[in-house]
């Protein structure tokens, strides 16, 4: 043993035990895990979130000076300090906020007045501002040497080239509209339109034009023409080089000054320091985002691969779980150990992600997957890991040397890279052996716990991506039904779901109508409209803006705008300015009380407002104007805040600077409060504005009652907006409860308390238990008396029909043909004569009883006949001296050996010729001659022919036989009964040893019989008549399948030849008839020879080795024919020139069923419990299953599906294009391989004395129909559906006749 | 830096030639032109890669800067990237060994994501000279290609369209009929052949893969038949 071999078992061995440990144990496993998890990851709580929102810090404004731009000055406080405050900023902002109003207000002012002449007030303060200079002994400063010098624009940026200060001082005012000239501001007949003209069209989230220059957010502008307060806001930004103290405060107090603030609370305390991230560019965004979609597309294409599990999507989500928090953990634990990450984590994810893989998690599934299903869970999880261990260490190895060398580009980036994916890879190791496959474990209990509920629901094992096949089935019902024969149908799945337990009726109902998905879809729509429409910021504003600036006549229909008048009455504007005495430096003391006031206000306000209006409509003459009043609130005081975040990066990227990983100081700003007389804003007012606009109040006290109106209804929008609000709020929790009740319920519904005791009841069916499917739904059990159809002696071995006649065959060799409607004994082949009683029930306990001690009662059976003596005599000279004939003689299939001669064809031709072999048991004498000194039939066997044989006979038997199913019935009668017969030399071994040989395969066509017996005989049989038409005596070695098709006969031999023989009819017409009548035209081209013609049986060819061991399976469709072998190989040959196309190879044991129809569909199962479907056209293998324990006993498929069972007495659909395992039945003991497809969507299965219909689509069990009483205790071994819809089941010797129309009618 | 991983003029040469000789008829256009799209759009976004190395940041209008390459640049991408991805399967039936390693879409993604990952290191990295630049990413194409291809004639194959692209870029760039923007020429010329052979390993990748499922679907259509 090899150092590698030694490694290999021992990893082995370890990954076995960690399997049974992880399976044992799941529970704690997963919990420690989560631990685990956590624990590494809470390292990253320290590191900032990621994202580019900038950051800020803020330093009181006393005092301030740039910081150093040298790190570690200050260590004194490192904890406030954040790490890029260092170094001067790029430019200290400061705004100058102004809130300007026309006071007092006339009643006859039009809209425009409220912001028109407030703005022409910008140009004075520009220029004040502008024209500052500091005096003092240092000599004069002026603004021109603080303030930030910018230059060019972008070139791109040429339209906004007037609008934007250039070659100067970054000074931004409403001003810069029109060129801060005066007279073009007097100009322009429309200032809202030169306003909005650089407003963008869409959505966007970065600053505008109006914003920029402004200087507060659009909203707070007030420049509209619906402002209710009839206060303007705007700003006048200021961006500054240096840090002057003096010079700003000496600006600061010459403004205050000039325009003093009397009720500002503002405090001028702080300087903030905003900090910008990096931002992502869109140029950077899209190889990102290319490499999330590849990230995403490798997620799907790999988990697309896990099948054979419970659940699909919790396993693909507990693998992407596991490589995301593998990535976690080793983020965590390289911040843990003092790596900081300077790699953007965004970007290398995706690679990480992709160098860490989702391999091994797949290749674990698929390894436990695998794995034998009988085993229990802890095992086929061990025997999964432990199966793949190696390619995992290997792999994992492999991975971590790579990336070793990767770690020795000695390249920082790549090191950092390496590193994590290092500790990533470890933990992902980690997190797949404890996380995944404990997940993994939990799932295929679930799995194994479906399958001892035995059926599993159609629907909850089809793969989710087919949900439409449903929907196309349902359509496809109807359409199918002309095309089938008969008058079979199936209920409409409605009434199905009739016989449903309640709750899964709701749910299907749910589901059906996807009623949830829709609920939640036009809740959805809903609460999104009420946000979208009462959005402050949101449509409706945007709708209203867009009619006022359209439509001229917009004033016409809009509201009056009352103002918050503020405590005072009506009329008296003198007043309202000395309600707070003019303070210029607020005191802090006050701050408290104002601020607590001014909710008050508001709320006093409102109620003024309403009094007003009343007042307004009992006088119907408005004559004065209301009065305002400026409020300087706290939400004025770091206005800048709610503007964009992207407001100055963009304002400095239009002049080329970044401000990507730098900061900007903003200073507080300086607020001015401008009054303006009535009379200034009518000097101002443009001559067309007259006209565009009216005025607020028209004089007809008409009109004025019919705007009032509104004017009501504004406090009601007010709180309308409120109980809009709760409204929504309401919505979003009664939504969030009505989900978690559905949830709720699902859970219920889906995953019983009782989910593993309720499958164990019924996965062995007892006696009289009735079957019933997962729901706990028993369908209703029927009775009906069938046509029992008695004669045979012994087990039926052979069954085959053409829909009007029906051929059985016994294991003593009797062929009885039936009429397949009527149930008579038509013909006896060979005839018995005189043993015949009248009902047609062969008196079989004579011989039996008259077969007592062979040793000594051996001349009893001979009694009737002299022949047979006579032939006793005449066979036993040679026999003496010729023992492999004998062994021919006694049915075993040992008779390979051509020794032709002797007396067996004597033997045949006495019994052709005389047709009453009755019961010749000169075999038995004989082999009981030679059997006086052994005692076992191994011995027998041994000395009689090759043991070779011997034991290939015996696994034949034990293969097939182990099954009582009709196939094992056959086999059984070839070895072990035989050998049992020959040992306790029963009458059985007499019946089966009789001289005529038993008929080892059967087919019928028109009104022939094809047999073909177990000493290579090859007999045509006249099925009416009971005649031997013609047979071929040539092969020797016995015929274990044949086909019979047209004219043509194929029959495989047990010495792996195939035979062709062809049927030719020699009559007066010496043509072949053909069955035309459309009365039977279910087998057209079926050849009809009359009694008087003389039928050959030509062998056209013989394929002498067509495969190295016997041939076990053969079937023929679409001109070809396919034959499986216990050599492990399938040959297709074409029919016509016998011409072998391909030979298939795939399985690893004998092939034991094999099915092929007119659609080039091959199906195989192999006695190592696979079916392969091929492609008969191109000779590949286009899927494999690994299906049953043990013998795959009989194969059939429809249009759809694949129907298989085992030696489990499992019966599994399979999905035939997918190979996906639909569901499967458990069968009760003995009936494994009893089942018949009837139509496309109806299979039938036998069970203890009952037959029970399937809906192959949905997996539901349909009915259950017991077959009288006395059929009771014995199964169903054999199922043969008719082509009249009848369905013929073996129990035993005796055959049963359903039919099945009806019993479907009897449903309903 | 404008280029990515063109190789010029190699699709003029053989293009026509190539598809004459193996016209299989619908698939294989299809075929090509699903591999030209692949070529195109990774052509685009590797060179916005390639771009972000020189460009400050907040770049003006990055919808230019897209296509601020010349613009028959992504086009020859695309068709290389159809003749590489045809005569990948193309020489795998010739020389009769069809490639069975890891033929699944995932792994052909992964080998994608890899591949744009080696150019997003080689633009986003600073390396210290580019010796260390050039043996980093032959260390990284051949890693690439032990990981996803391991088959010898595809090893032949891309280093020979390596040298080719290589050899053509350069013969432009000789003429002036293109010209790198970037003024680290040297930077470009240790990377280029690592791109190439990474890039034909890719390609080739995605165009077995390609391969493998037209013969697919052309069996169960037939299968239906």
């Amino acid at each position: 043993m090899t150092l590698t071999e030694k490694l290999r078992e021992k990893i082995s061995w370890a990954f076995y035990n960690h399997g049974l440990l992880c399976a044992s144990y799941p529970i704690p496993i997963i919990l420690f895990t989560g631990l685990c998890i956590l624990a590494c990851c809470y390292p990253l709580l320290k590191l900032p979130l990621p994202g580019t929102g900038p950051v800020e810090y803020s330093t009181p404004v006393k005092d301030y000076s740039p910081p150093p731009s040298e790190p570690g000055h200050q260590q004194g406080d490192p904890n406030e300090r954040p790490d890029w405050y260092l170094g001067a900023p790029v430019a200290y902002i400061q705004q100058i906020l102004v809130k300007a109003t026309v006071s007092p207000w006339h009643k006859n002012f039009l809209a425009v007045d409220v912001f028109r002449s407030p703005l022409s007030r910008v140009f004075q303060l520009v220029e004040e501002i502008r024209n500052h200079a500091l005096r003092d002994s240092s000599g004069i400063k002026s603004l021109e040497e603080v303030c930030l010098q910018v230059t060019d624009l972008l070139p791109t940026l040429k339209k906004l080239r007037d609008l934007l200060p250039e070659h100067g001082c970054l000074l931004l005012s409403p001003g810069n509209f029109w060129q801060n000239d005066r007279e073009h501001f007097n100009a322009d007949p429309d200032i809202i339109r030169t306003i909005h003209q650089h407003e963008p069209k869409t959505l966007q989230t970065s600053a505008t034009l109006k914003d920029l220059l402004f200087g507060v957010p659009g909203k707070y502008s007030g420049v509209n023409l619906y402002n209710r307060k009839r206060v303007v806001s705007y700003a006048v930004t200021l961006a500054l080089q240096q840090y002057d103290s003096r010079f700003l405060t000496s600006l600061r107090s010459r403004l205050k000054m000039l325009h003093p603030s009397p009720n500002c609370t503002l405090r001028e305390e702080h300087v903030v320091h905003v900090h910008f991230k990096e931002e992502i560019g869109i140029a950077e965004l899209i190889p990102l985002v290319t490499t999330y979609i590849i990230l995403f597309a490798y997620i799907y294409f790999s988990t697309r691969k896990i099948d054979m599990v419970k659940s699909k999507w919790g396993l693909a989500l507990a693998a992407v779980v596991t490589v995301l928090s593998s990535l976690l953990m080793s983020v965590g634990l390289c911040t843990l150990f003092g790596l900081t990450p300077t790699l953007n984590g965004g970007e290398i994810f995706p690679y990480l992600v992709v160098v860490i893989g989702l391999e091994n998690v797949l290749v674990l599934t698929k390894s436990v997957v695998s794995t034998p299903v009988d085993l229990e869970v802890k095992l086929r999880i061990a025997q999964g890991l432990s199966n793949e261990s190696w390619s995992i260490m290997k792999n994992m190895a492999t991975e971590l040397g790579i990336i070793l060398i990767g770690y020795f580009t000695l390249v920082p980036a790549i090191q950092e890279f390496c590193l994590f994916a290092v500790v990533g890879l470890v933990s992902d190791f980690f997190l797949q052996m404890f996380f995944f496959t404990t997940v993994l474990s939990i799932d295929i209990r679930r799995m194994e716990l479906a399958d001892l509920n035995k059926r599993l629901p159609a629907e909850a094992c089809m793969p989710p991506g087919k949900p439409a096949s449903r929907a196309q089935r349902y359509e496809r019902q109807p359409a199918m039904r002309p095309a089938t024969p008969h008058t079979i149908t199936l209920q409409p799945s409605s009434f199905r779901n009739l016989r449903l337990p309640k709750r899964l009726r709701v749910i299907y109902f749910f589901a059906r109508t996807r009623l949830a998905q829709r609920l939640i879809m036009a809740g959805t729509v809903i609460w999104i409209g009420i946000l979208v429409y009462t959005d402050p910021a949101g449509l409706r504003t945007y709708l209203t803006s867009h009619v006022t600036e359209q439509s001229p006549l917009g004033e016409a229909g809009l509201p009056p705008m009352p103002v918050p008048g503020g405590v005072l009455s009506a009329g008296d504007a003198q007043l309202a300015l000395t309600v707070f005495p003019a303070e210029p430096v607020q005191l802090s003391e006050n701050q408290t009380q104002q601020q607590q006031r001014e909710p008050k206000e508001g709320l006093e306000a409102n109620q003024q407002l309403w009094a007003r209006g009343l007042e307004q409509q009992g006088s119907g003459h408005p004559e004065s104007g209301s009065e305002a009043e400026v409020m300087w609130g706290a939400e004025d005081e770091e206005i800048w805040r709610k503007l964009s975040f992207r407001h100055w990066p963009a304002l400095f990227s239009y002049y080329n600077i970044t401000l990507a990983k730098r900061y900007i100081s903003i200073l507080p700003a300086i607020p001015v409060t401008l009054f303006l007389k009535p009379q200034e804003a009518l000097e101002v007012r443009h001559p067309q504005e007259a006209n565009r606009y009216h005025s607020f109040f028209p004089l007809s006290p008409g009109k004025l009652e019919a705007l009032d109106q509104p004017g009501e209804a504004l406090p009601k929008v007010q709180g309308h907006r409120d109980v809009t609000l709760y409204k929504v709020a309401a919505l979003g929790l009664a939504s969030g409860i009505l989900l978690v009740l559905l949830l709720f319920c699902l859970y219920r519904v889906f995953c019983p308390k009782n989910y593993g005791q309720n499958g164990l009841s019924h996965s062995r069916r007892k006696r009289g238990d009735l079957p019933c499917d997962d729901y706990g739904y028993s369908p209703p059990e029927t009775e009906i008396v069938p046509l029992v159809l008695r004669g045979h002696l012994m087990d039926i071995e052979c069954l085959a029909s053409d829909g009007m006649l029906l051929v059985s065959c016994c294991l003593v060799g009797q062929i009885r043909v039936w009429d397949a409607q009527t149930g008579d004994c038509l013909t006896v082949i060979p005839k018995q004569g005189l043993r015949r009683d009248s009902t047609g029930l062969y008196d079989s306990q004579e011989p039996w009883d008259q077969s007592p001690e062979p040793q000594n009662g051996l001349e009893d059976p001979f009694e009737g006949s002299h022949q047979l003596r006579r032939l006793l005599s005449s066979s036993q000279a040679p026999l003496f001296c010729d023992q492999p004939d004998l062994t021919s003689l006694i049915d075993t299939n040992f008779s390979e050996q051509t020794k032709a001669g002797g007396p067996e064809p004597r033997h045949r031709a006495a019994c052709g010729r005389h047709r009453d072999p009755g019961y010749d048991f000169s075999s038995l004498v004989e082999k009981v001659y030679e059997e006086q000194s052994t005692s076992n039939c191994m011995n027998f066997a041994s000395f009689s022919a090759p043991p070779g044989q011997v034991a290939l006979c015996a696994s034949r038997a034990l293969s097939c036989g182990a099954g009582e199913g009709g196939c094992g019935a056959r086999r059984r009668s070839l070895g072990e009964e035989t050998f049992a017969g020959l040992d306790k030399s029963s009458p059985v071994s007499a019946w089966a040893g009789d001289v005529e040989s038993s008929v080892w395969s059967l087919d019928l066509q028109g009104n022939l019989i094809v047999a073909g017996r177990s000493n290579g005989k090859l007999e045509v049989w006249d099925a009416i008549e009971g005649t031997l038409r013609c047979s071929d005596e040539e092969g020797q070695s016995g015929i274990t399948a044949l086909v019979f098709l047209n004219t043509r006969i194929v029959a495989a031999r047990l010495n792996g030849s195939l035979d062709f023989f062809s049927l030719e009819a020699h009559s007066s017409f010496s043509h072949l008839q053909y069955r035309g009548t459309p009365s039977r035209t279910s087998i057209p081209t079926s050849p009809v020879c009359s009694s008087s013609d003389l039928i050959l049986c030509q062998l056209t060819h013989t394929v002498s080795c067509a495969h190295q061991k016997p041939i076990t399976a053969l079937k023929a469709a679409a001109g070809r024919l396919v034959t499986g072998s216990q050599d492990h190989t399938l040959k297709v040959y074409r029919l016509e020139d016998s011409c072998c196309l391909f030979t298939l190879q795939g399985h690893s044991g004998a092939i034991t069923a094999v099915y092929i129809d007119q659609t080039m569909g091959l199906a195989s199962g192999g006695q190592d419990g696979a079916i392969c479907l091929w492609d008969v056209l191109t000779g590949s293998r286009v899927s494999h299953m690994y299906a049953h324990r043990g013998d795959v006993t009989s194969l059939t498929c429809t249009t759809s599906c694949v129907i298989s069972s085992g030696l489990d007495d499992v019966i599994s659909i399979w999905d035939r294009s997918s190979g996906i395992k639909l569901y499967s039945i458990q069968q009760e003991l003995g009936c494994g391989a009893s089942l018949g497809v009837i139509s496309d969507n109806l299979l039938v299965t036998g069970g203890q004395g009952c037959v029970s219909f399937w809906d192959i689509g949905y997996g539901d069990l349909l009915q259950t129909v017991y077959l009288g009483k006395s059929n009771e205790a014995q199964p169903a071994r054999q199922i043969l559906v008719l082509e009249n819809a009848a369905i013929v089941c073996n129990f035993g010797s005796e055959l049963s006749l359903v039919y099945v129309p009806s019993v479907l009618e009897k449903l309903d | 830096m404008a280029e990515s991983d063109a190789a010029p003029t190699l699709p003029k040469k053989c293009g026509p030639y190539i598809s004459s000789v193996t016209s299989h008829g619908m698939n294989l256009v299809i075929r090509g032109i699903v591999l030209f799209f692949i070529g195109v759009f990774l052509a685009l976004v590797l060179n916005l890669l390639q771009i972000q190395r020189n460009v400050t940041l907040f770049p003006p209008d990055v919808i230019t800067s897209i296509f601020s390459s010349a613009w028959w640049v992504p086009p020859c991408c695309g068709t290389a990237s159809a003749v590489i991805g045809l005569l990948y399967p193309c020489m795998d039936k010739h020389l009769g060994e069809p490639h069975k390693f890891k033929r699944e879409w995932s792994s052909v993604m992964r080998c994608v994501a890899v591949f744009v990952g080696i150019n997003h290191a080689s633009a986003k990295v600073d390396f210290a000279n580019n010796i260390q630049l050039s043996l980093t990413l032959a260390a990284l194409s051949i890693g690439l290609w032990w990981t996803f291809d391991r088959s010898r004639s595809g090893f032949g194959l891309g280093i020979g369209i390596a040298f080719l692209a290589t050899l053509v870029s350069q013969f432009l760039v000789y003429n002036g009929v293109y010209q790198y923007t970037s003024p680290d020429f040297l930077y470009v010329r240790s990377w280029l052949p690592c791109i190439f052979f990474a890039g034909g390993i890719t390609v080739g990748n995605i165009g077995r893969q390609l391969a493998m499922y037209e013969c697919k679907v052309i069996a169960e259509k037939s299968h239906q038949d």
